[in-house]
């Protein structure tokens, strides 16, 4: 038995689709096998909430009188990249202030960064803008300064290139100092095992062979609707998988868009990382149409089944040895320590599950109600027959 | 039986003084120290939990402010912004007490503030900056 997307969608419209969350799937799937489950089941849900430094939006500030030719633009002291059209810039989630210490004094705090300034927008604060200029003949101006709030200015889209992590690793530190990681504070001698994923609820876990993901995907988006626009950066769709075709280590990733104006603070959070740099923690959640058995099963998928490279940030990570540790599940991880060369190392998580199942939740909900229709993607997102090769870079 | 957490703030002449032995000793007070810090040029700092007799509670505590240590009860405390706290957990691992952990069931962080000693290690590693000090 199969179903297309336009068939779900008019059940939805009618207000008859049956919507579970991905966590809710795996006691279907388990308890009445995945025939069923495909004939009950019309959406599954999914969600993470979690640090994703590849985040950005890009902004359109509207000309000032008479024109400038934005060369060099900072929004709260923080520079957005200006080598756009004259009021075009695009603001990274991890920039920061010029004049911020980074980390002069190790460990930095980091405490006002990109994700920052994107959460004050979101909020409807009030963000000092300065740009500066050469001048030209139809941009004349030289300098311009304003206090711009979010509502003001023409555009400001979210447009980021990397999200979505096909899981992730969990990072720990073998040597005997603290370290301070984009994976958070590591501990020294395995003080602690920090992973980031929301697991089962994670979209692209639950749909690991991108059979309904892809460009053109409505999407939930730092609380608003957003979209799929294409595979993310480093989209590595080869990595190795189980007998699920669940990947082992990061795989797959999304590049997402969406209006900011419609998006609200509590799916919008900067945060910093002490010693490490300032990012976004964003919400996302992905619906995935069941049309067959076979993604009926997928979405079955729980935490036991998910394993995921521990990996030593004290030389394997910086030093791109491509070793690993060993690997654990996340039902393991979650339980709230691990072992790891015999020694029960305390686990944390980056990724907010309850938020995660916040999200799963509320696309359900919209969903449910007919507000939400699943998008059909126009283009499908690099698979497994890609033949993508994850690449590095070699230095001279 | 009181059993109160209080900061001592030793001045410099006195940080070579057997202070806490003595409180110990001859008031016969047990304590458990949670914090203590002693910096170049500085004032000498500890924070401890002191328990025993209501009445030996009260000479002990006369006892440090004769000898010069001022004391006040632990008012400094660890807050959490519920607002900004997002409950991911790289707190919990840092805390040296469990005052921060998760429950399993809803992958929730609880913070118990009574088991709480203010050493300020959760503070550095929240990436919302939820965890707080308050004086």
């Amino acid at each position: 038995m199969s179903k297309t997307i336009k068939e779900i969608n008019e059940k939805i419209k009618k207000g008859a689709a049956v919507v579970v969350t991905a966590e809710e799937m795996i006691d279907i799937v388990k308890a009445s096998g995945r025939k069923k489950a495909a004939e009950r089941v019309d959406v599954v849900t999914t969600g993470t909430f979690a640090p994703m430094c590849s985040s950005g939006v890009f902004l359109n500030f509207g000309h000032t009188k008479p024109k400038i030719k934005m060369q060099k633009v900072w929004l709260n002291e923080i520079e957005a990249c200006a080598g756009l059209a004259a009021v075009d810039v695009y603001l990274g989630a991890t920039q920061m202030p010029w004049n911020d210490p980074l980390n002069e004094v190790h460990p930095g705090k980091f405490t006002y960064g990109g994700g920052h300034l994107i959460e004050d927008l979101v909020a409807g604060k009030s963000v000092r803008l300065k740009a500066v200029s050469y001048g030209t003949d139809c941009y004349p101006r030289k300098e311009a300064e304003a206090s711009i709030r979010l509502s003001d200015i023409n555009e400001a889209v979210m447009c980021n290139p990397r999200n979505v992590y096909q899981n992730y690793n969990c990072a720990v530190n073998l040597s005997g100092k603290t370290l301070y990681t984009y994976m958070g504070t590591l501990k020294p001698e395995l003080g602690n095992a920090n992973y980031c994923s929301a697991g089962q609820l994670s979209p692209l876990l639950n749909d690991p062979e991108y059979r309904t993901i892809g460009m053109g995907t409505r999407i939930f988006l730092g609380g608003a609707r957003g979209y799929v626009v294409w595979n993310g950066t480093q989209h590595s769709p080869c990595a190795p998988r189980n007998s699920k075709g669940v990947p082992e280590v990061p795989a797959g990733t999304l590049m997402v868009m969406g209006d900011l104006k419609e998006m609200t603070q509590y799916w919008v959070r900067g945060a910093s990382m002490a010693g490490y740099g300032a990012t976004l923690i964003l919400g996302i959640g992905i619906p995935i149409p069941v049309l067959d058995e076979s993604i009926a099963e997928n979405c079955g998928v729980s935490d036991a089944d998910i394993s995921c490279p521990i990996v030593d940030y004290s030389d394997d990570y910086p030093n791109a040895t491509g070793k690993v540790l060993g690997s654990v599940s996340y039902s393991e991880l979650k339980k709230g320590s691990i072992e790891i060369r015999g020694k029960t190392v305390p686990t944390a998580s980056l990724s907010s599950y309850s938020r995660a199942l916040e999200i799963a939740n509320l696309l359900k909900e919209w969903i449910t109600r007919g507000e939400f229709l699943i998008g059909e993607p126009q283009r499908p997102t690099p698979g497994t027959d890609s033949g993508i090769k994850f690449k590095s870079l070699k230095t001279k | 039986m009181p059993n109160k957490k209080i900061v001592l703030h030793f001045s410099k002449n006195l940080v070579k003084e057997p202070i806490v032995y003595k409180l110990i000793k001859e008031y016969n007070l047990s304590f458990n120290i949670l914090k203590a810090k002693i910096l170049p040029d500085e004032e000498g700092i500890m924070v401890m939990e002191l328990s025993g007799d209501e009445k030996d509670y009260k000479k002990g505590i006369e006892y440090l402010k004769r000898s010069g240590v001022s004391t006040q009860p632990l008012s400094k405390d660890i807050g959490r912004d519920e607002d900004k706290c997002i409950h991911c957990g790289a707190c919990v691992v840092m805390c040296p007490t469990q005052a921060l952990s998760v429950d399993r069931k809803t992958m929730k962080v609880i913070f118990e503030s009574e088991k709480c000693i203010a050493c300020e290690l959760c503070i550095e590693p929240c990436p919302t900056k939820a965890m707080r000090l308050h004086f």
